[in-house]
């Protein structure tokens, strides 16, 4: 276990070095940021010196030895559009997009486990059918599109709820529900069939001999066997939240990563697209660590 | 009989399919009382476990359902009662264990837990549950019980794990214990423990056994009492000794006659050239030893049987004879040329020469490629007969030579029966015109009645086409009916060899001994005198 | 249960595809979605040749005139766009570029990602352990981040975005084929052509691949849909496809300006991705089924009680 975990964590750093490599140096490519920030009447010599002042106007591979001479002093760089430690602004955005993805992640679990547990168990059913058709339609549908429709009826329409920004309680229900339906759709259908094939294992049926209870022969005796392959999904859906709800956090104006990393793309704020992306991946992979120990916890034929 | 404990009584149960409705049980009685043992004997199909697992409510309804019949319980109707009453007497009155302990067993939970369940599912209190699983633990024979209450089913071995079962079954003293194959998958002297075991505690406890099995063996040595069920029927009823030699019913008669183990022993015809000279072949695998310096001969147009139990290196070394697996050391001579350090293209042409019958044919048999591609797939492989029609024409020879129809060859796998699909591998293996065919356990998946036609089958093509057999082998009977040489493996050396009728009569190895006393005999009364001889051998 | 007396087929040999058709038809749902694929499909191939002018031309008094009115023509019966553009035939053109992107990343990462799973999977457990791991990282990269970083640097175009799609989706099929083949490889009949003197290309390709396929085809299913939506966000981000072309993704990105004055802009091409990648998944569903003999029984037992919902 502690093996697996050492190798994942080596695997993890130098994929991060190459994807920071990779960022790099495609990120320069994008095009000239002092063009961008600088009024379009500025002169050839307040370009050089905006250059000058970040480091811009050196060879790309004496740029990227200074990066990383930086990063080994943790020193993520500055943001060049809000001139301070592109850290903060990242770690900034993940104070918005935690508790966003945590909320979402935490309702979709429970709203997943149980209802994809119990249609399993009645199997064929009304409800089982019910279920199965609304997650169909959950896994379906375009985020961007659910963000769209549900601003026209609960905002244009109705105006019950805001339609961008934060400040209250009330500014979080649209984004929380969005992102809650595709994950929602994909895991209630992986609890299901995982459920359905464990239900049908011959260790629920000496159960049955035992006379065991419906309750703990679903909850207990055949859930724990049956939450492995939801894990996996769960993990990847997490990592799809924490990579920014890219496109329901612009919708919403929502100030998290997933904004952050769009605005700074566009803006040639490369110290932050690069931060962002690494935090990203650090968020990843203690993510996957979380999982394997759970798979550890929940299997004991893993754990040797 | 009007006030058994748990009475059966004209039950017919119907699975509703794709393909119909089948009648899994029609009409089936039968009943048991506290300190009896009541054996179902049946092959696979013929609905021997419906009924026990109607009485454990463990059918799935649909697709299954139950047409008439009621199920008495201390004279109540069991399909009557609500589904909690039902819930109430699974595991407290009626226990079951099941055949394959690792897979009804639950993975993820201690089998501390899984027995400690088995009470306090009925609402005792734990830490008696505890101290009882403790007791039973020790019972049935596990070595430091507290250690193997906090270990998960996958640290046991298969034996220790069905042992584990029983402990959980008993925990609530069932006056019924419904065992369904529960010695199937284990090795012989491993069954004769099991069923020991279960004798044993029948006799502590006063419980009433019924037990569902397809093994006459097993029938012989422990039942008082035993049903014939034959397509969902029960076919004849008695005592076992009355069924074993007054069989009434064809089909009775049909499947105590195809028990393995009583025909004439064959010799072995020691002026035969030799065809394969295995010399100390050795395998490992890390720091276990699969294969001991192995050396063994085998002459043209013999079958040899290599017998041994599960560990015993006898699958090891056919997969090591055949480049499945590459062998640490030694040499296997085959017609002189050392099969072991062969180079790939002599390989090839070896290939041709020995073919291999596995254990189970749906396993064996690709299920997407017809009967004709498996067949006329080696025909490709080493590029012989060329000509569709004459293709044909063979594929339609193999077929009728292993009791097929020519028109089978259009068809998929699935569309046969074991016994019809063994005969396909085999059509397959004869259709390179092999020296040797290795056969793996190659009839130890099949029922009693088709293993015998099987093994009928290889010996007529040993004796019409002078093809030599290496059988692989952990049932003796099938092996003394088949072989002229037997060879006995364990932990991967060979403890003893010989001609059949010398091993059989007259074996020198202490483990040769213990498995062919381990062997059970269909004959109640020659399983009588072995106890009656062990007993006072044991006084 | 005798072994010779069943020698009758227990069912009259017919050809395969004639037997998934049948059962295609007793499961409504699969079958619904099945003709549903085949009109978009139909849309994208014939749509451009047929529709292409009737969905440029504008029509200044048709902008933004609502759905269901066919005051400017059967053209305006979905209503027209803020360029008084006809939404029924831009839909249909629009499905030519949505499918076409979406059908080349798709292929293009079963391809690449079946091929080296195979030779993964059959070389063993020590080599597919690293490309399982390789696979692992690319799956823990932020893709659509990656994706975006990507398309601002090459530009956004058509073979971009299939490029960048596909690669994101190759872990997919490497992880699921090598899994599979791992598996596959062990077992019997496997050993019996290697016994028999199998080349391993005959073995990889005779034995293993049509052992695989199906989940492969069943994973792409699903896979289609997904490669739908990704690109449709990206489209909708303004990095996917780029104006005069014109994909779904794009068209709520359009009409997402005038959210409050003509709602059909944006909601009517949304429809058209729920109801193809809600088709998709349906048939996914079913073909996790169909294309598994161990299963097929459940379909088939279907028919004695009639068409259910679901698998």
């Amino acid at each position: 276990m502690t093996k697996m975990i050492g190798q994942r964590a080596i695997a993890s750093l130098l994929s991060l070095l190459g994807l920071m490599i990779l960022v790099f140096f495609l990120s320069r490519l994008t095009g000239d940021p002092a063009v961008l920030f600088l009024p379009i009447d500025a002169t050839e010599q307040m370009k050089e010196e905006f250059r000058a002042l970040h480091g811009l106007d050196r060879p790309i591979i004496e740029q990227f030895g200074a990066y990383v001479w930086d990063l080994l002093h943790l020193d993520f760089g500055d943001s060049l559009r809000k001139a301070r430690p592109a850290i903060d602004v990242v770690l900034e955005a993940y104070t918005w997009t935690l508790p966003l993805a945590l909320i979402t992640m935490a309702l979709v679990m429970v709203a997943a486990i149980v209802l994809g547990a119990l249609a399993a168990f009645k199997v064929g059913g009304f409800f089982d059918r019910l279920v199965s058709i609304v997650s169909l339609v959950g896994a379906s549908a375009p985020d961007f599109w659910i963000a769209i429709v549900a601003i026209v009826i609960f905002s244009i329409n109705f105006g019950w709820l805001p339609t961008s920004g934060v400040g209250t309680p009330l500014h979080w229900v649209l984004p929380i529900a969005v992102l809650f339906i595709r994950p929602f759709g994909l895991i209630v259908q992986v609890v299901r069939g995982s459920m359905l094939s464990a239900l049908g294992a011959a260790y629920v049926k000496t159960a049955r001999a035992k006379g065991v209870k419906n309750r703990p022969l679903i909850f207990v005796h055949t859930l724990r066997n049956a939450m492995l392959p939801v894990i996996t999904v769960m993990g990847d859906q997490a990592a799809a939240l924490l990579n920014g709800a890219v496109i329901v956090e612009t919708i919403f104006g929502f100030p998290g990563i997933g904004k952050l990393m769009i605005d700074s793309i566009l803006q040639r704020d490369f110290n932050v697209v690069l931060t962002a992306i690494m935090v990203t991946a650090i968020a990843i992979f203690i993510m996957n660590i979380l999982i394997d120990i759970a798979y550890g916890v929940l299997d004991p034929r893993i754990r040797q | 009989m009007a006030d058994a404990l748990l009475e059966v009584r004209k039950l017919s149960i119907d699975f509703h399919t794709a393909r119909g409705t089948v009648h899994a049980v029609r009409n089936v009685s039968w009943s048991i009382n506290r300190g009896e043992t009541l054996a179902v004997l049946g092959e696979s199909g013929s609905g021997k476990s419906v009924s026990a697992s109607a009485v454990m409510n463990l059918l799935d309804i649909p697709p299954a359902q139950i047409v008439s019949g009621e199920i008495l319980f201390e004279g109540k109707d069991l399909l009557k009662a609500s589904q909690e009453e039902r819930r109430a007497l699974n595991g407290k009155r009626i226990a079951m264990i099941f055949q394959d302990p690792l897979s009804h067993l639950n993975p993820v939970y201690t089998v501390g837990w899984q027995i400690v369940e088995m009470m306090t599912a009925h609402g005792r209190p734990a830490d008696a549950a505890r101290a009882r699983a403790l007791e039973l633990i020790a019972r049935v024979g596990l070595p430091e019980p507290k250690q193997a209450m906090r270990k998960y089913p996958h640290q046991f071995s298969g034996g220790q794990r069905q042992r584990l079962m029983i402990a959980m079954a008993l925990m609530l003293k069932p006056d019924i214990l419904i065992a369904d194959e529960p010695t199937t998958a284990l090795d012989v002297t491993i069954q004769a423990d099991v069923l020991a075991l279960l004798k044993e505690l029948q006799a502590e406890t006063g419980m009433g056994l019924v037990l569902i099995t397809h093994d006459l063996g097993v029938v012989a040595e422990i039942a008082d009492r035993v049903v014939v069920m034959s397509q969902g029927e029960i076919v004849e009823a008695g005592t076992p000794r009355n069924i074993y030699h007054n069989a009434t019913h064809p089909y009775t008669r049909k499947l105590i006659a195809a028990a393995p183990g009583k025909g004439a022993v064959k010799h072995v015809d020691a002026a035969a050239p030799v065809l394969l000279d295995v010399q100390k072949l050795r395998k490992t695998y890390g720091g276990f030893t699969a294969l001991n310096d192995v050396s063994l001969i085998l002459h043209k147009g013999q079958s040899l049987a290599v017998v041994g139990e599960s560990g015993s290196g006898k699958s090891t070394l056919a997969k090591t004879l055949l480049r499945l697996e590459a062998a640490d050391s030694g040499a296997a001579l085959w017609k002189g040329c050392n099969l072991i350090a062969m180079s790939a293209r002599e390989l090839l042409g070896v290939r041709r020469e020995i073919q291999m019958v596995f254990q189970d044919p749906t396993q064996s048999l690709n299920p997407r490629m017809s009967v004709y591609d498996l067949i006329a797939e080696g025909w490709d492989i080493h590029r012989l007969i060329p000509d569709k029609v004459a293709r044909r024409r063979r594929v339609a020879e193999l077929l009728e030579q292993v009791g097929l129809l020519p028109e089978h060859a259009q068809r998929y796998p699935h569309q046969f029966s074991g016994g019809q699909r063994q005969r396909i591998a085999i059509a397959r293996a004869l259709a390179l015109e092999p020296d040797l065919i290795i056969c793996d356990e190659a009839v130890s998946a099949l029922d009693v009645s088709i293993q015998a036609q099987v093994i009928a089958l290889l010996d007529d093509l040993r004796k019409r086409l002078g093809i030599s057999f290496l059988f692989i082998a952990h049932d003796l009977g099938v092996v003394r009916d088949f072989a002229d040489t037997v060879v006995v493996m364990k932990s991967g050396e060979i403890v003893e060899r010989g001609p059949t009728s010398l091993i059989f009569d007259n074996p020198r190895h202490p483990y040769t001994q213990r498995l062919l006393a381990a062997n059970l005999d269909p004959d109640p009364d020659v399983q009588a005198q072995r106890r009656a001889a062990a007993g006072r051998a044991g006084a | 249960m005798t072994d010779l007396s069943s020698a009758k087929p227990a069912d009259i040999p017919r050809s395969e595809s004639a037997a998934l058709l049948a059962m295609l038809w007793r499961d409504k749902l699969a079958f619904v979605s099945a003709v549903m694929l085949l009109v978009i499909v139909l849309f994208a191939v014939l749509g451009p040749a047929l529709l292409g002018d009737a969905a440029g031309a504008q029509n200044l008094r048709g902008r933004n005139s609502p759905p269901f009115d066919l005051a400017h023509g059967w053209a305006f019966v979905l209503g027209g766009d803020s360029l008084g553009r006809p939404m029924l035939p831009r839909l249909i053109v629009a499905a030519s570029s949505t499918m076409g992107v979406a059908a080349g990343a798709v292929l293009s990462a079963l391809v690449v990602g079946a091929a080296f799973g195979l030779v993964a999977g059959y070389l063993g457990k020590n080599v597919s352990q690293v490309i399982m791991r390789l696979a692992d990282v690319i799956m823990s990269f932020p893709s659509l981040l990656i994706a975006v970083v990507v398309l601002y640097v090459l530009g956004p175009s058509i073979p971009n975005l299939v490029l960048v799609l596909a690669i994101t989706r190759i872990p997919i099929y490497l992880r699921t084929t090598c899994a599979e083949v791992l598996e596959v490889r062990e077992r019997m009949f496997v050993q019996a052509a290697t016994v028999m003197g199998a080349s391993h290309t005959r073995i990889i390709l005779r034995h293993i691949l049509p052992i695989v396929a199906p989940t492969l085809m069943t994973i792409a299913t699903l896979d289609f849909a997904f490669v739908m939506l990704a690109e449709s966000s990206l489209s909708f981000l303004g990095i996917g496809i780029q104006p005069p072309n014109i994909t779904w993704g794009l068209m709520v990105s359009q009409g997402r300006p005038y959210l409050s004055s003509a709602w059909w802009l944006a909601f009517w091409p949304g429809l058209m991705i729920v109801i193809t990648a809600l088709s998709l998944n349906l048939l996914s569903n079913w073909m996790r089924v169909a294309l598994d003999p161990a299963q097929r029984w459940r379909l088939e037992a279907r028919s004695t009680k009639g068409g259910t919902a679901n698998g």
